[in-house]
């Protein structure tokens, strides 16, 4: 094991550039929401203020963890790939996705507490954005989820080895980048409303 | 095996810096409570990129690919806030 890592090991600049250019586009997109975030929070403090204790901190906070966990793993998984070492892979991606379903459990858990209590989408300007913005959160997580499932059966197969494993290190990327929209909308919708 | 050790260190840094974050939001800090709590995301987010996403070691062309977006969305924010405010 050397004791400094070569600085370009893993996945060829072009696929790099390509998954980047593609992260700077869904960047923009959550970047619309985030600006129509910023400006009504600045109109209407008071109603931002008022209805934002009215989610569950807690398990907006359980849920960071989750995510926070699940990009650790991902990391572990392409660390290992990249010395060869499959099963660490597929154990990594299986963590992955479980930590990825439980986030989705809580996050239906919540939607449905949501709904019982009659916060809709329409109920106020705050909750249209809450539930918008962690929707569009929620679908990138599942579209994330079914692009792993694909790389733990090509996994199982035998495809990726230290020489090639360049789609894991591509879906690791947009899977940080899933984890990293989360890291602003926690505090924006649960913390400081 | 010094990569999945970094991986974790930074993994517990992630968790304590949540933490603090959680238990800030429930003083009465006024505007403050915004403004840690976005800079505590920051730098998180800062910890993702260089760590899990390797911008650490990233060529300069790829590096300039992940954080000229950025300014992008800094001004169409900028811009927006200043036409609703100054309006």
């Amino acid at each position: 094991m050397k004791s400094e890592q070569p600085k370009h090991e893993g996945a060829p600049v072009s696929a790099r550039l390509g998954i980047w250019a593609f992260l700077a586009t869904e960047l923009l997109l959550f970047g619309a929401l985030f600006t129509v975030y910023a400006v009504y929070r600045t109109v209407y403090p008071d109603l931002f203020h008022q209805e934002h204790l009215k989610l569950n901190r807690l398990l907006g906070a359980l849920n960071t963890i989750l995510l926070l966990t699940s990009s650790l793993s991902m990391a572990v998984g392409i660390a290992a790939i990249r010395r060869g070492r499959q099963q660490v892979l597929k154990i990594a991606l299986v963590l992955t996705l479980l930590l990825a379903a439980g986030f989705l459990g809580i996050k239906y858990l919540e939607w449905s507490e949501d709904f019982s209590h009659g916060l809709l989408p329409k109920s106020n300007l705050f909750f249209g954005l809450y539930f918008m913005m962690t929707g569009l959160h929620g679908l990138h997580v599942i579209f994330g989820m079914l692009v792993m499932a694909w790389l733990l059966v090509c996994a199982n197969r035998g495809q990726f080895s230290a020489d090639y494993n360049t789609p894991v290190e591509v879906t690791g990327l947009y899977w940080h980048f899933v984890d990293l929209v989360w890291i602003y909308l926690f505090p924006l919708l649960y913390l400081v409303g | 095996m010094p990569a999945y050790r970094n991986y974790v260190v930074v993994w517990v840094v992630l968790l304590l810096l949540t933490a603090v974050t959680v238990g800030v939001s429930f003083l009465s800090l006024g505007l403050w409570n915004a403004a840690v709590a976005l800079g505590i995301a920051s730098l998180k987010a800062v910890l993702v990129a260089l760590y899990f996403m390797h911008l650490r070691h990233e060529v300069k062309l790829v590096l300039g690919f992940a954080t000229f977006p950025l300014l992008i969305l800094g001004l169409i924010i900028f811009g927006t806030l200043t036409d609703f405010l100054y309006r």
